[in-house]
């Protein structure tokens, strides 16, 4: 592998194809001009020194951001672990959050804290050689900062930004052509559920991502914003609070009244409960006999951990949305 | 406090019939208005008319399902815990007490706390595995206080109360960080939203599951408010005038704190208006207890109607908690009636 095709090439000197001007390609592969030295003029010393300076800067910033492949990676985001999995780099995973489940080779590694809790030391004493951090977790970031630890700063976005991430982390670790490969399932799936709801009504839906088991007080629900509201949209759906610009909201029964949603997707985290605690669950609707959901039966209770990990699986999550939202269109046997 | 503990009797009867005539009022046309306030526009006529099947009609729903058990829900929450405020006052000799001082509310909330971390999904008439557990909470701490209150001492002493409850609260509190803590991140966020306090309780199941608890407390207050105004100066004082001050200091501690522990099961721990209230009417009508207990009790239902309002609507669709509310609005008025009184 040549330094110029060494993945992303972080501000690496490429030679110019058939020419002797020198260019630096940015992240992006595409090359930047790079001052071309002079032909005229003083003496050629001076040339052939700012040539040298030239050649020991750019092997100096080689060396600072072109770092060596990642091979010891910590990820504490559990989407970007199932994302290191599917793109095969999961080898490389020496450590993973506590909240991570997925893939079941998770289970096996060791636990580094999480968003609020991450365990420093421990991380530390692994002797990652590349950590994948949250945002918002400066502090973290700050200390990992003073070991030299790189680091890959993540953030939810939309659902869109599924993809373009995948396709950066790719690039980040060496893995660009799997980061494509896996970014492109992604959309062509993506592409696939559009195509198939394709002029097809869109229920009004209001996706509820928690509540208080049992009764309906502290119904908190997907805002307009975000790639859980995104999932809604792409599945053939309207969501009711698209006009809200948040990621997520506490409503109150009157609101959910008043909205009328057609379809209620409620979204559980954990292993769905015995049959008779699951028709139980759904039944606390039954308060709201006036919703549309509610009257037409339309009110779908889903379980599972993926559904708000915004990794790979999210294409499983689009499905059963399309499925809920369109059963006659997206069959649940395909 | 503007005047002694025992008014003569006909001034507190005219200010008995002046104030809580007008407090009730108040009351009144906030639980009677609250329903008729919201996002949504609701048609009156389309709400009583018995033509329409009621699952069908919208506006009866929005009436009778949202607004309506929520305004109540206000009521009854706002009343117990501006009442049993003035009863810790007057129990612990202390002005800064709390309904929550003596850790009811802390034990309710580790309740709520376990139910919701621990995904318990039982729910009986519309009354959830949280409120259940947040009242057995509420009782636990309610004993353990009790026991230790009662464990140095023969009688009852309301210092080792004092700090026996601050300490549990403390304790209690810790245990529900450490809770909270081992939680996953949408339970955290439910247990946070828990303590902000709730009051849309979708239906009239947990107003009437908390009801006869509260009503108990109400009888237990109506008969206290004369060995409270002579128990608030002075313990001795009060036996010597021959009362009966362990039953009064145990029927004021144990109807307050079944009182606080149904309001918080029911509303969640909704703070300032336990403390504000009591202070606020009695700066209107004195500090005798026949007066301001009453009063206060219809009040903090009023004021917890209004806060509610504001909590539905101010930033419809999103619902802001009304235990930020009332601490927005009680917090600097009290700190402005203070100021104003000097």
């Amino acid at each position: 592998m040549t330094r110029a095709d060494r993945g992303s090439g972080f501000g690496v000197l490429g030679s110019g194809s058939g020419t002797r001007r020198a260019s630096i390609r940015d992240r992006r592969g595409s090359r930047l001009p790079c001052p071309e030295p002079r032909r005229r003029g003083p003496a050629p010393a001076v040339a052939i020194a700012v040539c040298l300076v030239i050649c020991a800067l750019a092997t100096l910033s080689g060396a600072q951001t072109a770092p060596p492949l990642p091979r010891r990676i910590v990820s504490l985001v559990p989407s970007v672990t199932e994302t290191l999995f599917a793109m095969g780099a999961g080898s490389r995973v020496t450590a993973v959050s506590s909240y991570d489940n997925f893939p079941p080779d998770v289970a096996a590694l060791p636990r580094v804290g999480a968003l609020f809790d991450p365990d420093v030391e421990r991380i530390l004493s692994l002797r990652p050689d590349l950590v994948i951090v949250y945002g918002s977790q400066t502090d973290l970031m700050a200390r990992l900062g003073r070991a030299s630890i790189p680091l890959y700063v993540y953030r939810h976005g939309s659902l869109a930004d599924v993809a373009i991430g995948i396709r950066d982390l790719g690039a980040r670790i060496g893995m660009a052509d799997a980061g494509r490969t896996l970014a492109a399932t992604i959309e062509t799936a993506f592409a696939d559920i559009r195509a198939r709801l394709k002029g097809a009504s869109r229920p009004r839906t209001m996706l509820v991502i928690g509540r208080e088991p049992g009764s309906l007080r502290a119904i908190n629900v997907s805002g307009g914003f975000g790639f859980l509201h995104d999932l809604v949209e792409l599945a053939g759906g309207a969501n009711v609070f698209g006009d809200v610009k948040r990621e997520s909201m506490l409503v109150s029964t009157e609101t959910v009244l008043a909205r009328k949603p057609d379809v209620i997707i409620e979204l559980h985290y954990s292993e769905p409960p015995l049959p008779d605690a699951l028709t139980r669950d759904r039944a606390t609707w039954q308060q709201l006999p006036g919703v549309p959901a509610v009257k037409a039966g339309r009110v779908y209770l889903l379980y599972g951990g993926e559904l708000v990990v915004p990794g790979p699986r999210v294409v499983l999550t689009a499905q059963t949305f399309a499925r809920a939202l369109h059963p006659d269109l997206m069959p649940w046997g395909k | 406090m503007t005047d002694g503990s025992a008014l003569a009797g006909a001034t507190v009867r005219r200010r008995l019939l002046v104030w809580v005539p007008i407090f009730g009022a108040v009351a009144f046309l906030a639980v009677i208005g609250a329903p008729l306030i919201g996002t949504t526009p609701i048609r009156l006529a389309r709400v009583f008319d018995r033509s329409l099947p009621f699952a069908d009609n919208v506006d009866a729903q929005i009436f009778f399902i949202a607004r309506l058990p929520r305004a109540l829900a206000g009521a009854l929450v706002g009343a117990t815990l501006a009442a049993a405020g003035v009863v810790f006052q007057a129990l612990l000799r202390n002005p800064l007490a709390t309904p929550f001082t003596l850790g009811v509310s802390a034990g309710s909330a580790l309740g709520a706390m376990l139910a919701i971390t621990f995904r318990l999904h039982l729910s009986f008439w519309g009354v959830s595995a949280v409120t259940a557990a947040s009242f057995i909470g509420s009782i636990g701490a309610v004993a353990i206080v009790y026991a230790l209150a009662r464990a140095r001492h023969r009688g009852f002493s309301t210092n080792v109360l004092l700090l026996a409850g601050v300490t549990l609260n403390s304790f209690f509190s810790a245990l529900i960080l450490f809770v909270q803590y081992l939680a996953d991140s949408s339970e955290a966020m439910r247990t946070m939203r828990w303590l902000m306090g709730d009051l849309d309780v979708a239906g009239f199941g947990p107003i009437v599951a908390s009801l006869p608890l509260c009503a108990v407390a109400f009888v237990a207050f109506a008969w206290l408010p004369r060995a409270l105004n002579l128990l608030s100066l002075d313990a001795d004082a009060a036996a010597s005038r021959g009362v009966n001050v362990l039953r009064v200091q145990r029927v004021a501690f144990f109807s307050a704190s079944m009182a606080t522990g149904a309001a918080v099961s029911l509303g969640g721990p909704i703070g300032f208006i336990g403390i504000i209230v009591p202070h606020l009417v009695r700066l209107i009508v004195g500090a005798d207890h026949r007066v301001v207990l009453p009063a206060a009790a219809l009040f903090g239902a009023a004021f917890l109607v209004a806060c509610d309002v504001i909590a539905r609507t101010a930033m419809a669709p999103v619902e802001v908690p009304v235990g930020i509310i009332t601490a927005l609005i009680g917090g600097p008025f009290f700190l402005w009636l203070l100021v104003r009184q000097r």
